[in-house]
């Protein structure tokens, strides 16, 4: 490439730059929407999971029950286990649907003889599954039911003369493999999500406004005619908004690890592992992509009849790269090499595999960083076309 | 100077330029006077190399526009139809962003754009943000980029429209200036005024094709009529007729 045209390129760099650094709405997208969206929806999301997980095991439960004194030892069991008895109320079916009641246990008149006499005596939990919420205390109070029953029946095994041992013909133990960096992987499989989702609102706003907009505010036909070729118009577009982009994309990395030390993940058995070194890991295999994405923002607003048409078609842009994300939490793949070359979903178990404290394999990593180039080529030679052609400026191409 | 060489532009049925051929010559003002819709502003993309023609041949001074382009654009200041300028940059920075896409040395810029800021009477707005520019200012920040290069050909689309009577006087007066200059300076106009008042040549379109071509004086003759307006309408007739 010879100076002049890499002195074209520049000038549009640095004329997109300084505009759109006067540009509210360009700052607020590139510098802190795109950037901290992501890491707050993030924050906040597993601060109330972790919040709830936590406080559920150690809260006393409160639990309706009818009936009480008909089974005075069991009642003391549950309380022993942190149940808090409360008043029996007239129609406990009927509050739990209208939600005014969590859960309610009914103990029958006949537990009492029943128990006596060794046959199995009923109590019914009521509860109603839909209501997620209550879900972990439903659990919680059958663990202590159950056990209860185990005990007891221990109890008369042992009073008749028999090993206890007899009613428990398999045993199973669980051996989980994973590493408390493995489970904190598992519920940050969005993380790498919302890293490329700050790539592309990083860039959104100039791409749109670099072709879509100043085709609408006239000024694209004027900046045609000057004796620049408009593939090096074109290129000076492509690496502002990829500025723009990288930077939303760095800033939501160093958020992303602040964000890491401000969560209680250790009390989960989880770690959080977003240290210097995997980001510094995470920003080259990301420029690639970060190219890709631009250069696709771009073709898409040289399509765009409008401005407001092109918002549209990057808004839904937005959630190609859910996909892999979806894809990876539904169907846990094993990744293979050739799941790298994918673009997005190479990234994606990249950034996985650096927040299980894992290193990416080299030959990965390479095919990675090269099939995305490819496709950004691709993305590129198609813009490319779509800037020469002699209805750019003048109306959309459709 | 222009040479438009039987132009051809079609855009799909609808056959926009159909065969215009004309010269517009240095040191000349030249119009190109046709009703809305007779393939004026067409005809000026494809002298300016923003449309190739379908068939026929662009020469600026002798360099031709499809085979050269950009040889071609640094012999050309436009003015187009579509003149927008960057709001969130001010009137000379909207200037230096086409002098450095020019290639122009800084220090050449510099003085270029002081000379053009004098000329076109800018400086007091030249370090204001183009956001709040009224339209007189707007035209006259678009065309001191066009001219930023020194052009020896100069094309207007319509340049007066939307101005009141002041600017279009001291409009006229800047483009007799560029003619005064031996600048080939072409504009294209549906106000008869504009063209009595300035051209040295008409060329009158209607329909995609020339119609009429000669000084006024020529054209008022040949129409047997002493009003320009009335010579116009007589021409545009015979060729509807035709």
């Amino acid at each position: 490439m010879s100076m002049r045209a890499l002195a074209a390129i520049l000038v549009v760099f640095v004329k997109e730059c300084r505009e759109s650094l006067r540009d509210r709405r360009v700052l607020i997208n590139s510098l802190l929407l795109g950037p901290l969206l992501g890491p707050a929806l993030f924050v906040i999301l597993l601060r109330l999971t972790i919040s709830r997980e936590l406080t559920q095991a150690e809260r006393p439960l409160p639990v309706a029950v009818i009936g009480a004194a008909s089974a005075p030892n069991l009642i003391a069991a549950l309380e022993q286990g942190g149940v808090r008895v409360l008043p029996a109320v007239p129609d406990a079916a009927a509050a739990i649907r209208s939600q005014r009641l969590d859960l309610a246990l009914r103990i029958p008149d006949s537990f009492a003889r029943d128990f006596s006499a060794g046959r199995p005596a009923q109590v019914e939990v009521i509860y109603d599954s839909s209501r997620r919420d209550v879900i972990g205390s439903v659990q919680r109070l059958q663990a202590l039911l159950e056990g209860y029953s185990r005990r007891t029946a221990a109890m008369r095994l042992t009073v008749r003369g028999l090993a206890p041992t007899l009613t428990t013909p398999v045993i199973v133990a669980e051996r989980d493999q994973s590493t408390p960096a493995g489970r904190g992987a598992l519920l940050f499989a969005m993380l790498p999500y919302f890293l490329i989702l700050s790539a592309l609102i990083g860039g959104m706003w100039l791409a749109i406004d670099s072709t879509a907009g100043e085709r609408e505010r006239a000024s694209l036909e004027p900046l045609l005619i000057n004796p620049v070729p408009r593939e090096h118009i074109l290129l000076g577009k492509v690496l502002a908004t990829s500025a723009f982009s990288l930077a939303s994309l760095s800033l939501g990395l160093v958020a992303f690890m602040v964000a890491g030390r401000l969560l209680p993940t250790d009390q989960l058995g989880m770690s959080f592992n977003l240290g210097a070194r995997a980001a510094a890991t995470i920003l080259p295999l990301m420029a690639p992509l970060v190219l890709l994405i631009v250069t696709t923002e771009i073709l898409v607003t040289a399509f765009s009849r409008s401005v407001r048409e092109a918002q549209t078609y990057l808004g839904l842009l937005q959630l190609v790269p859910v996909i892999p994300s979806v894809v990876l939490s539904v169907l846990p793949l094993k990744p293979r090499l050739w799941m790298y070359a994918v673009p997005l979903l190479g990234q994606q178990l990249s950034v996985m595999q650096l927040l299980r404290g894992e290193a990416v394999p080299l030959a990965a990593a390479l095919l990675c960083v090269a099939a995305t180039l490819l496709l950004a080529q691709v993305a590129f030679s198609a813009a490319r076309r779509s800037y020469r052609s002699e209805r750019l400026a003048i109306a959309p191409l459709v | 100077m222009i040479c438009a060489e039987d132009l051809h532009k079609s855009f799909g049925p609808i056959k926009a330029v159909d065969g215009v051929s004309f010269v517009a010559r240095d040191g000349e003002i030249t119009a190109l006077l046709g009703p809305n819709g007779a393939g004026k502003t067409t005809t000026l993309r494809m002298l300016y190399t923003l449309m190739h023609p379908d068939s026929g041949r662009v020469l600026v001074d002798g360099v031709d526009a499809q085979q050269q382009p950009l040889e071609a654009q640094r012999r050309l200041g436009v003015l187009p139809d579509a003149r927008g300028l960057y709001r969130r940059l001010t009137a000379r920075e909207n200037i230096a962003y086409f002098a450095a896409l020019h290639g122009l040395p800084d220090s050449e810029a510099r003085a270029r754009i002081e000379m053009l800021l004098q000329a076109l009477s800018l400086r007091d707005i030249a370090d204001r943000l183009a956001e709040g520019f009224s339209h007189g200012e707007r035209l006259k920040t678009a065309l001191a980029r066009a001219l930023i290069h020194d052009p020896p050909n100069v094309l207007l689309d319509e340049p007066t429209a939307g101005l009141d009577i002041m600017s279009t006087r001291s409009l006229r007066d800047f483009l007799r200036h560029l003619k005064q200059q031996g600048r080939c300076v072409l504009f294209s106009t549906h106000v008869m005024q504009e063209v009595s008042a300035l051209c040295d040549r008409v060329v009158i379109i209607a329909r995609g094709r020339v119609v009429a071509e000669g000084t006024p004086e020529a054209l008022r003759a040949r129409a047997h009529e002493h009003n320009l307006e009335e010579a116009f309408v007589k021409l545009i007739g015979t060729a509807a007729l035709a």
